[in-house]
């Protein structure tokens, strides 16, 4: 992939944010923008970020796999990660997934529709316990949530994807 | 006795004050004033000591002086930089997200403070990769506006003090909120920790003296240059001066953050904040500091929350994320999911907190599903005293107290869990393989 040229623009910003021979600071703001526009990372991806920031792909690759909001394998175009660590889970959180799953047509691990739309997925703590149970849409926040809302949520992003 | 009602709150002022997170309402009141004072009327020492005399302590967990930690930065090293800890990732923790989210202003005029007492002109603000709707939204909004009216970027205020303020997201790992992971992670690393000596405020960001600070204790730093070092002291204890925002989770009817002066009871804040338990339940245990503390039990609930009175008692302050676990909740549960959440976050780098989360995980797992022994339940003392001590950085050492302290205050559960029978009869070699 090359950068669109809105996504360069993005980037000559990004890079103004560090000194000039520290580029490599920008990897993740860099990953970032390369993930935007699927929710994953393909070997092009990973190629433009290095060339961008004059590194090596391995390098590249190490961050992505060291951090876990960077995927190299494709998902559904929402993320939906529902964090299940003790806080939230002692308010039902746990329960709350399963029957996400089950609404989505999915097994109790979550995983991605038949359509592609939504990948569901269990994750730690997302700094909003006290609105269990709660989760992120590629990374908005969805919290005290219901079932109910949840059918909301799903039929809209349904609605506007197709 | 602290003073348990705050009149008014000094740092979740939103609370009381309709929109001020629009720098419109924040100047109506009182906002960018302190920093107009240190810049105007202060030396950047001056700004140094009245921190150092308000005995704000570090928020993020540690608690250490601020002022102090500031007094480190060498004044002959150019240039120096400002790196905010805003990853947040404790489980329990959700105070930072609420003071940037709904009062940004008071927290970037912290910031420029500290920026101005030890000489730095460049600020960054690691926020988690969570927070990115938050930080390409209200925090980026408001640090636009804070530039637009002349509090961030060149000349500030006509004075020869300039400052500019990034964001930056880190992509999900728990372990960059220990501050030279986080380092290494704004570098363009993996945010794995580094080994002190060098300190950060001698060779922090770039290998350039840094100050590390929370949010919360940087949020802190603009009432007290505002009003003094006196005015601050009029709440909390003489060691542990300040409100603190406590973030109240779990099983309680109102779980949410309240700030409150240190030394309030632990009492107040669950039964009178957040409402009592649920169901009108006991208290089984409390976790007063997120996924990282020790299990304190229902008798230490009248332990006031000051760094010095929660150590006392066996627990610790740390960011003051109350998870309360009530009578009906399985102990042995409750540890383990705290172990699981360390095994995924541990960082890899260091064997002691690799191995020992993941054999706990395991031998957890092996327990609660059915297959325990008690060698299993030995077994788990064992590891967590191999691992206390000897990890690289705090991330392993925050397993420790609270399986520790759950053996001890529930160690009937475990035994429950153990049986003769598994003994005897187990085949060792297939569950190596189901478990470990």
């Amino acid at each position: 992939m090359g950068w669109t040229e809105k996504e360069q623009q993005d980037l000559d910003k990004i890079l103004k944010k560090y000194p000039p021979d520290r580029k490599l600071s920008a990897v993740l703001p860099a990953l970032y923008l390369a993930q935007r526009e699927k929710n994953w990372l393909d070997g092009d991806d990973i190629e433009a970020v290095a060339n961008a920031l004059g590194i090596e792909t391995t390098h590249v690759h190490s961050i992505i796999g060291f951090y876990t909001l960077f995927r190299k394998e494709p998902v559904g175009k929402y993320m939906m990660q529902v964090c299940t660590d003790l806080p939230c889970a002692l308010r039902g959180a746990e329960d709350f997934f399963k029957r996400l799953c089950e609404r989505m047509d999915l097994g109790p691990h979550g995983g991605t529709t038949e359509d592609n739309l939504f990948t569901v997925e269990e994750v730690v703590c997302i700094a909003a316990c006290d609105k269990a149970p709660c989760m992120q849409i590629n990374l908005e926040f969805f919290e005290s949530l219901t079932d109910e809302q949840i059918d909301e949520v799903v039929a809209r992003l349904r609605a506007e994807a197709s | 006795m602290a003073n348990q009602l705050l009149k008014e709150h000094v740092l979740f002022r939103h609370r009381d004050i309709k929109d001020i997170h629009k720098i419109d309402v924040y100047l109506a009141h009182d906002g960018y004033k302190a920093l107009e004072r240190g810049l105007k009327e202060m030396t950047p020492d001056d700004v140094t000591n009245v921190v150092k005399a308000s005995g704000l302590r570090g928020r993020g967990g540690a608690g250490f002086p601020t002022g102090v930690k500031w007094s480190f930065i060498p004044k002959n090293l150019f240039p120096k930089y400002i790196v905010v800890n805003a990853d947040e990732s404790e489980p329990g923790t959700f105070k930072d997200r609420e003071i940037m989210e709904s009062n940004p202003h008071q927290f970037i005029e912290g910031v420029a403070l500290c920026a101005y007492a030890v000489g730095a002109e460049t600020c960054y603000i690691y926020g988690r990769g969570e927070f990115w709707s938050l930080f390409h939204g209200r925090m980026q909004e408001a640090i636009d506006e804070a530039y637009e009216k002349g509090y961030l970027g060149k000349n500030i205020l006509d004075t020869d003090f300039s400052c500019d303020m990034y964001l930056h997201l880190g992509a999900g790992a728990y372990i960059c909120g220990e501050e030279t992971a986080l380092l290494n992670s704004l570098e363009g690393l993996m945010g794995q920790p580094r080994s002190r000596p060098p300190f950060p405020a001698v060779a922090g960001l770039y290998a350039k003296p840094t100050v590390v600070n929370n949010v919360e204790t940087l949020a802190n730093v603009t009432p007290i240059v505002l009003h003094g070092a006196d005015w601050y002291r009029q709440y909390g204890t003489e060691k542990s001066p300040g409100t603190k925002i406590c973030s109240l989770s779990g099983r309680v009817n109102k779980p949410g953050n309240y700030e409150v002066p240190l030394g309030t009871p632990i009492r107040y804040l669950i039964e009178e904040l957040g409402g009592g338990v649920i169901d009108g339940k006991q208290v089984k245990a409390i976790l007063p500091a997120g996924a990282s503390s020790s299990n304190m039990g229902a008798d230490k609930i009248d332990t006031p929350m000051d760094y010095e009175s929660m150590a006392a008692a066996g627990g610790m302050l740390g960011s003051a994320s109350f998870i309360i676990l009530d009578e009906t909740i399985d102990a042995v549960w409750a540890a383990e999911k705290n172990v699981k959440f360390f095994k995924h976050e541990s960082c890899g780098k260091c064997s002691p907190c690799r191995e020992g989360t993941f054999w706990l995980t395991s031998v957890y797992r092996k327990l609660r599903e059915g297959y325990g022994t008690k060698k299993d339940v030995e077994l788990i003392e064992t590891i967590i005293n191999q691992m206390e001590g000897n990890c690289f950085c705090l991330l392993g050492e925050f397993v420790v107290p609270g399986v520790r302290t759950s053996l001890e205050l529930f160690r009937h559960e475990y035994e429950e869990l153990a049986s003769e029978e598994n003994e005897a009869a187990q085949p060792q070699k297939d569950l190596i393989h189901t478990f470990f």
